[in-house]
């Protein structure tokens, strides 16, 4: 039997989602389940409106209709909607992370790298300042940034670094779901390399469920269980990762695929 | 030589069949084409029992490849069944969910493919140890048995903490073996595991293949080596009487 009995009851579910900007549709009717341990990627091109689903996923948009559950720690399903603002941003400090494509939006730019870190254990109560300094430490040791640059503010660091920090912030807490936009967007393809690996291999290590919008077919392949492809705000096509590279059934999605250069 | 001979005939028809194919179709439709149609298999019915080994045969194009990627659900099926032995249960690649398929691949089935798809930094016996990590086997055990296979597969000792993007098609191949076989699996599906293989390494997959099948394991596999298939295969299945024809 699988030890983690939790796994078979989703973390969140999303119904009906839609958003309107005006007339025009962000998006439209979107239906998705996440579980616990798994790495769902949301795939389209720019405007399908996959940035829009992860907006209102992680509550920073409202929904036009629709809505969205999360099963707390307690094990009970609750309508998104229901809860206090203060609620929400409790989530997102703590049982939630967002890594966002640009770290600056992500990090405090003018804090060290150690209190970047440290300030998302403090907002889970941890108080004790060497606990937090030396847990910080090893944070950054698993995100691969030298222990000698903890007290250095990110902007004395490169693209890839910023990166890796944010990580490191958004998975210090252990989140049960992790947010992600574009995580490699923007940097070298050897960099990327790098980050994928270590976000496959915590997010593994975590057991964590991951919502990750990309645009990069190979990124999703490598990283994602499951798959969905958006087109015009809608879900065109969704299932295994694989199945659905390899065998798409969607013009649209043979399209993408095919029009992918191998390197 | 430690290569063990196939199971009478008496006792491979008793045990329990793990795959069971009936009426499997399916085609793909080219919309980049204006929709064209290609037919890959129409009305394929067999079955693999535990501890045997079944060969599907017949020309390039027949739709061999597409046969095992259906049964490890990497490909849709249009009609008809895949059943798979899950303990208790029997599973229907044709229905069943993502979620469903995913754990039957974690438990259930090893895939070992013609091409290596791994991330690109992690070192071999990262690479061939994983499956058996993911089963909860402690990682410094799983690395010893990844190290016992990739000496059995004469893998260079060097090359063991190197990422296997670099290798050769005959070392990644072995890689890939090792990654397939590592872990105790019902059902392997093996395509073409030896092609670029010399003698000495093929002779030891027909080892390996015949010690798990030995231990019980069912197999599907494309052997176009008529001497590897003949060592491995119990029964062999000639794909194009699946053809669109049937």
């Amino acid at each position: 039997m699988n030890p983690a009995s939790g796994q078979d009851a989703p973390l969140l579910v999303a119904q009906g989602l839609t958003r309107l900007y005006g007339t025009r549709i962000g998006c439209a009717d979107v239906e998705l389940e996440v579980y616990p341990g798994e790495i769902l990627a949301v795939v389209g091109e720019s405007g399908s409106g996959k940035s829009t689903l992860l907006s209102l996923l992680s509550t920073e948009l409202a929904p036009s209709s629709g809505r969205i559950s999360y099963r707390g720690t307690d094990g009970v399903m609750r309508d998104l909607a229901a809860f206090t603002e203060a609620e929400r941003r409790l989530l997102l400090r703590t049982q939630w992370g967002f890594v966002r494509q640009n770290p600056e939006q992500g990090l405090r730019m003018a804090v060290s790298a150690g209190g970047n870190v440290g300030e998302r254990l403090m907002a889970v109560g941890r108080r004790h300042y060497g606990d937090i300094r030396s847990e910080a430490t090893d944070w950054l040791g698993r995100v691969e940034i030298a222990a000698d640059r903890i007290d250095d503010d990110p902007r004395s660091f490169s693209g890839g670094m910023r990166q890796r920090l944010q990580i490191a912030r958004n998975l210090v807490t252990r989140p049960r779901l992790v947010f992600m936009d574009e995580p490699t967007g923007g940097l070298d393809v050897s960099v990327q390399a790098r980050l994928l690996d270590l976000i496959r291999s915590l997010v593994s290590d975590l057991g964590a469920a991951v919502i990750i919008v990309t645009h990069d077919l190979a990124v999703a392949r490598l990283l994602s269980h499951r798959i969905m492809v958006m087109r015009h705000g809608s879900v065109i096509e969704h299932g295994l990762t694989d199945q659905v590279l390899d065998d798409p059934a969607h013009p649209y999605t043979q399209l993408l695929v095919a029009s992918v250069l191998a390197a | 030589m430690n290569s063990l001979a196939p199971l009478p005939r008496a006792v491979a028809d008793a045990a329990p069949e793990v795959l069971g194919v009936s009426g499997l179709g399916k085609s793909f439709v080219l919309h980049l084409r204006g929709g064209m149609e290609l037919p890959v298999v129409s009305g394929a019915a067999f079955s693999v029992r535990a501890g045997t080994c079944v060969a599907l045969g017949g020309p390039s194009g027949a739709g061999k490849s597409s046969i095992l990627k259906m049964v490890f659900g990497n490909y849709r099926i249009d009609r008809g069944h895949i059943l798979i032995r899950d303990g208790d249960e029997t599973v229907d690649m044709a229905t069943a969910s993502p979620r469903r398929i995913l754990r039957l691949r974690r438990e259930r089935i090893g895939y070992v493919s013609q091409f290596l798809r791994v991330i690109p930094r992690l070192s071999t016996l990262d690479v061939v140890s994983e499956p058996l990590r993911l089963d909860g086997v402690p990682a410094p055990e799983a690395l010893r048995r990844a190290q016992d296979l990739l000496a059995r597969l004469n893998l260079p000792e060097r090359l063991w903490d190197l990422p296997p993007a670099t290798f050769s098609g005959g070392e990644q191949q072995r890689v890939n073996i090792a990654r397939g076989f590592i872990a105790p699996r019902a059902l392997l599906l093996l395509d073409e595991p030896t092609a670029s293989l010399d003698a000495r390494n093929s002779a030891a997959v027909i080892d390996l293949i015949n010690a798990r099948k030995a231990e019980g394991t069912a197999m599907l596999g494309i052997f176009h080596d008529e001497a590897v298939r003949a060592a491995v295969a119990d029964a062999v299945v000639d794909v194009t009487r699946f053809g669109d024809a049937a």
